[in-house]
């Protein structure tokens, strides 16, 4: 991984290391040019009593020549290495989100929007963090092996304290970042937790308030806030115990340098100058030395927010797009047709049989005709709809736009010929404007109002404060849930669909506005082709309008035929349909028979408190 | 559904950090709890930074210099070794205990924000961004702990080193001293300077993360839109934008951190030329000793490490500190909709009956959506509530399980005014179905025992049965046990208006509102469920918002609503006589609809 990060933007860090590798060196010189301004400055001056200025002036020059050096390389190191790091992860997240639009709808619904959120995040800020001290790392083992090699042309005997004492201390630094590891990666699966129970508490905050269960859910995220507390001390005791023993290290070594030192001196093997010099440089190496130790410490974090990041990066079953293209000259209503397609969701737990939501289904919307699907709740009437834009692909059979199976069209002919309203709106957090030309070639203002118009949408919105430059969406203006269906519908319209789908696209909206809508897209005002029309639909009015009824029940079409035709032959279908007049007919009888004791109505009645 | 596309730059407020830190202090009082101690042991702690400076001096001037002396040289660092083995005790003593206190303390205040935002109104609730708040009790939380866990400790023992080692260094020679902290001085001034720059650097930074995470966000949740447009490429170029922009940003920030740790070690090399050259002069005047002259060179170096780390470490702090300022803020705010808690009173046992008193309402910086509505339904009544869409009937629901409160006026049950109802019995007694029934993310028996935790599986499909739901249930592929996946999205949107109903439904509420919530099921199963429900609530009071008329057909009394304002009510055939009315017109539309 870090091969792969240092081939990607290999300029970069070779700045960096040589930043980090001159900063390493002028670390080292500093203790060397210390030791001599002491041993050949400071010592000959108090001997003899005077001050040689030019000597001095020298020393002076050279303390303040190295800092000027060490600058330099801090600026290349750290500049290096921040960049780096931050391209990388940019680079990444263009990366993992391009996956995401790649990625089919099946893949996404596998996939909890939380995680991808933070492997587009967090992941990939901590697969990329060690970068930017990688190359401190790297200097600081040029600087480790250049401390040793100095050690050893000062003196073997010091040089040997310092290869006693440096080992150490990258040892220990080892030992504690295995223990902090585990440590660590729970703290972060915690922290994980913690953030889902928050999301999806206060995505239901209106339950939870409406059921009075405040008490309770505080309850739950405590738990795991507890957890996550204890493992946080736990990492906090680890940092207590080893902390202070890597700061200890390097000055136990300083002392037996001292002790060392003394002995050398005596047998006349070193002077005051090295003695000086190497006991400054263990003190100045420990932070460096130390610093190693936090990247160690980073690593198994990274390593695990790279396996994440890898795992949507390999993630395979893209949907690709064919280069069929099938925009005919003249806009005309498409044909669409299912053929034996069988269709089942993923199991959400391994567990749990796989189950088929939809089995043989065959059946054909001609061109400029209107279909509606009737079927009970949760009989597969919105997986049609989504196979027959392609949001999903079938397990088997195919669906086909105009003679043509839809995984072989090209993206943009797809998207011009066909258009879902979904039955939950998405509004984008944008513009009115935004939210209906979808910056789509050829969708202006004037076509923009065309289709609100014809979604019955153009008095509201003419109503916002800023017209069509209103924002809607999470943080805009919010609309009602008719708007907003009448807004996604419209962004449909605004593309001129061949083919529209309405998955329950009006459930929001009055029926009377409703039965505006659907009279427009029968026939639009301005001599354009009427598109053929898929609508799922429960209302009467709406299935009226339809050339054809698809009766499904069970992920099977029970039945198809003209509204009359069903009616009278299916009774399923017929129990659907007149649902609400049944209802009031058993009132009506219901009314005969209470004659004695008519309903009476809530203002007769005076509550006895 | 919506995602956001730019996030609000974080409102950065002005207030200093002290009173950031005294606010959260006075939050947080468990964090002083043992303080005293914790400070004692940093101070022994720190004073091992010292030590081998202070031994280099002693064994330099007595054992070395004037005279080899190896037993003083061998006590100076057999002494210095044990004072280092008991501060290093220290060290690991006051980390352990700041760290037990500080997650302590924090945990606590992540809950506490974490109640607090669920006790805020729905419209303060809906005004911040989901993500927003959501990061108070996670990443901002986190930030602080985070900075504790590493800066904070840093931090703590920097500064403390700077005292120390400024002590020591004034015991060895005040004009050496004043030497090094003129060197400082003007580093001092400019990284200050810098660290405004910095501040304001790093609120882009996070400014631009939450414009990222917005617009990751929108290209995760619409997904489904995204593919059916065929705007993929649109969508791109807007996260290249935004990844970019946070990249600049963040590039930014740390051209500015480079220039202060910068000024920092030219200050540091400025301070040791200085310390050589003044050094020197005083040794030859004997008023310094060569041992101590060579201890200042290491002070030296433990002073320019804290300046230097305090510059990185006090960014850390800065983010910290802003972090904590979010969270004390989210807690900070009064909710609007408050529960009069122990002074509150019950509501009346037995059935409830509704009064709307002059109510007005009106959305902050809209105008009035219900115009001074004054209305009563008996108890044990079923009334629905009808009208086009945005003509308020919404609100009613709303004011009525005391989402929001009004304007104007007031809302009473049984004769007490809502705002004196105490939260537990009104949520024990009112119960809404919202028409969006959010479903959590477990099965469909737990989502059912969301609000009566204690009911049993056999009791959950009792209710399924009493509902008319078996046969529904029994075409799970588990049963109870399905899981509904994330926000329920595993099931249909009419599935999930079942579940809904069937928490609400075991609720067992003297006072159910039901906010359109059968919209997305069919008709015969609303029929079927209108029955039962009609059954089930006979004896309490039930109102529905309703845009189906059947529903209006059935109830005992239906009232419309017409720009805010009650035009007609009564029973369905009463309100049909005039069919000029609004109830009439709707009504016939209806019909035309469902024949």
């Amino acid at each position: 991984m870090l091969g792969r990060a240092i081939r990607e933007q290999p300029r970069i860090f070779a700045v960096a290391v040589t930043g980090s590798v001159l900063f390493g060196l002028m670390v080292i010189a500093s203790a060397f040019v210390v030791g001599r301004v002491v041993g050949k400055v400071v010592v000959p001056a108090v001997a003899r009593g005077s001050v040689a200025t030019g000597t001095l002036a020298l020393a002076a020059a050279a303390l303040f020549g190295i800092s000027v050096l060490r600058v330099v390389g801090i600026f290349g190191r750290r500049l290096g290495a921040g960049y780096m790091q931050y391209r990388l992860q940019a680079a990444y997240r263009r990366r993992v989100t391009r996956r995401y639009l790649d990625l089919p709808l099946a893949w996404h619904h596998r996939n909890a929007t939380g995680t991808l959120l933070s492997n587009a995040n967090s992941d990939v800020e901590a697969a990329w963090y060690p970068i930017a001290p990688l190359p401190f790392a790297v200097g600081t083992v040029v600087m480790l092996v250049g401390a040793v090699v100095s050690l050893f042309l000062t003196d073997w005997a010091l040089a040997l304290v310092g290869l006693a004492v440096f080992p150490a201390l990258f040892a220990l630094n080892v030992v504690y970042s295995r223990r902090m590891a585990p440590r660590q990666a729970r703290a972060q699966r915690l922290r994980a937790e913690v953030s889902g129970i928050a999301h999806e508490s206060f995505d239901g905050a209106l339950v939870v308030k409406t059921m009075g269960r405040e008490a309770q859910e505080t309850a739950r995220f405590a738990a795991r806030a507890g957890e996550l507390r204890d493992a946080l001390i736990s990492v906090g005791k680890l940092r207590g115990v080893f902390d202070p023993m890597l700061e200890t290290l390097p000055s136990l070594g300083t002392l037996a340098v001292l002790v060392v030192g003394a002995l050398r001196l005596r047998q006349g093997a070193i002077d005051v100058t090295e003695l000086v010099s190497v006991a400054f440089l263990f003190t100045v190496l420990a932070f460096p030395v130390r610093a190693i130790g936090w990247v160690l410490a980073e690593l198994p974090r990274s390593v695990a927010g790279w396996d994440r990041v890898r795992r949507v990066l390999d993630a395979t079953g893209e949907m690709p797009y064919g280069n069929t293209t099938l925009d005919p000259a003249t806009p005309t209503p498409a044909t669409l047709a299912f053929h034996d397609v069988h269709f089942g969701y993923e199991p959400a737990e391994a567990h749990l049989p796989g189950t088929e939501v939809l089995g043989e289904v065959t059946f054909t919307v001609p061109a400029g005709k209107t279909v509606a699907l009737v079927g009970p709740t949760g009989a597969g009437k919105s997986t049609i709809a989504s196979l027959a834009v392609r949001l999903v692909d079938p397990h088997s059979g195919a669906v086909t736009v105009d003679g043509v199976d839809v995984r072989e069209l090209a993206a943009a002919s797809l998207a011009s010929t066909v258009a879902l309203v979904a039955q939950v709106p998405f509004v984008f957090d944008d513009t009115v404007r935004a939210n209906i030309a979808l910056d789509r070639p050829g969708i202006g203002d004037e076509e923009v109002w065309a289709a609100l118009r014809l979604a019955e949408a153009d008095g509201f919105v003419a109503a916002l404060p800023d017209g069509l430059d209103t924002v809607v969406g999470e943080r805009g203006t919010s609309l009602s849930g008719g708007q907003r269906q009448r807004l996604t519908l419209a962004r449909a319209l605004a593309g001129r669909p061949r083919l529209l789908v309405l998955d329950d696209a009006t459930s929001a909206v009055d029926p009377r506005v409703e039965a505006a809508i659907l009279a427009g897209l029968r026939a639009p005002d301005d001599g354009v082709a009427p598109a053929s029309i898929l609508v799922v639909a429960y209302r009467r009015a709406t299935i009226a309008l339809a050339d054809e009824v698809i009766y499904v029940e069970h992920g099977r079409v029970v039945a198809r035929g003209t509204h009359p035709e069903l009616l009278a032959t299916v009774p399923g279908y017929a129990d659907l349909v007149t649902a609400y007049e049944q209802a009031e007919q058993e009132r009506e009888q219901t009314r005969t028979y209470d004659e004695v004791t008519p309903l009476t109505s809530g203002l007769e009645v005076e509550v006895d408190r | 559904m919506s995602a956001s596309v730019e996030a609000a730059p974080p409102a950065e407020a002005t207030e200093s950090t002290w009173r950031t830190l005294r606010r959260g202090l006075a939050l947080s009082p468990e964090l002083r709890t043992g303080l005293a101690g914790t400070v004692a042991l940093a101070l022994v702690y720190m004073v091992g930074r010292v030590a081998v400076p202070v031994a280099v001096q002693r064994g330099i001037d007595h054992g070395i210099v004037g005279g080899l002396d190896l037993d003083v040289v061998s006590l100076t660092v057999v002494v210095t070794a044990a004072v280092l083995v008991v501060t290093t005790t220290c060290g690991y003593l006051m980390m352990r205990r700041l760290f037990t206190v500080s997650e302590t303390a924090l945990a606590g205040v992540r809950t506490r924000a974490f109640r607090h935002v669920h006790d805020l109104s729905m419209l303060h609730q809906q005004s911040e961004r989901r993500g927003s708040l959501v990061s108070r009790v996670t990443s901002d939380v986190d930030q602080i702990t985070q900075f504790l866990q590493w800066g904070g400790v840093i931090l703590i023992v920097n500064l403390g080193q700077l005292v120390v080692t400024t002590a020591v260094m004034l015991a060895y020679s005040w004009q050496l001293t004043l030497v090094v902290l003129v060197a400082f001085a003007p580093a001092v001034l400019v990284i200050r300077l810098l660290q405004r720059r910095l501040a304001g650097a790093y609120g882009l930074v996070r400014q631009r993360m939450g414009t990222l995470l917005g617009t990751i966000g929108e290209s995760v949740v619409g997904a489904p839109v995204i593919r059916a447009y065929g705007i993929a490429g649109r969508t791109a170029r807007r996260l290249d934008a935004a990844i970019e922009g946070q990249r600049q940003a963040q590039q930014k920030a740390i051209r500015i951190s480079i220039m202060g740790s910068s000024v920092g070690e030219l200050a540091a090399g400025l301070a040791l030329a200085g310390v050589v050259v003044v050094g020197v002069n005083l040794g030859v005047d004997r008023t310094l000793s060569i041992g101590q002259l060579t201890a200042f060179l290491f002070l030296v170096t433990l002073f320019i490490q804290p300046v230097q780390i305090a510059t990185e470490v006090l960014n850390e702090a800065q983010n910290a500190i802003a972090g904590w300022r979010r969270v004390l803020d989210v807690l900070d705010v009064a909710p609007d909709v408050a529960d009069p808690g122990e002074q509150g009173r019950e509501l009346p046992p037995g059935p409830l009956d509704i009064r709307f008193a002059g109510v007005t309402f009106a959305y902050p910086g809209g105008p009035p959506v219900l115009h001074g509505v004054t209305l009563d339904i008996p108890a044990k009544s079923r009334v629905a509530v009808v009208g086009e869409t945005g003509s308020g009937k919404t609100t009613f629901a709303k004011l009525l399980t005391r989402l929001m409160d009004p304007t104007e006026g007031e809302v009473l049950l049984s004769g007490v005014s809502l705002r004196q109802v105490r939260f537990d019995s009104l949520r024990s007694r009112v119960v809404m179905v919202p028409q969006d029934g959010f479903l959590f993310d477990t099965t469909v028996g737990e989502n059912v025992r969301f609000a009566r935790p204690e009911l049993t599986d056999a009791q959950l499909t009792a209710a399924f049965v009493e509902l008319g739901l078996a046969d529904w249930l029994d075409g799970l592929p588990a049963g109870l046990d399905t899981p509904v996946g994330e926000r329920g999205e595993a099931l249909s949107v009419g599935e999930r208006q079942l579940v809904a109903l069937a928490r609400a439904y075991v609720a067992d509420p003297d006072l159910l509102v039901l906010d359109e919530a059968t919209s997305a099921v069919d008709p015969a199963t609303e029929v079927r469920l209108q029955r039962t429900l009609d059954a089930v609530t006979r004896g309490r009071t039930t109102l529905a918002i309703a845009h189906r008329l059947s529903t209006a057909q059935a109830a005992d009394e239906v009232i419309v609503v017409d720009r805010g304002r009650i035009v007609q009510r009564g029973p369905h055939d009463e309100l049909l006589r005039d069919p000029d009315s609004v109830y009439a017109l709707l009504y016939a539309s209806w019909l035309e609809q469902t024949r």
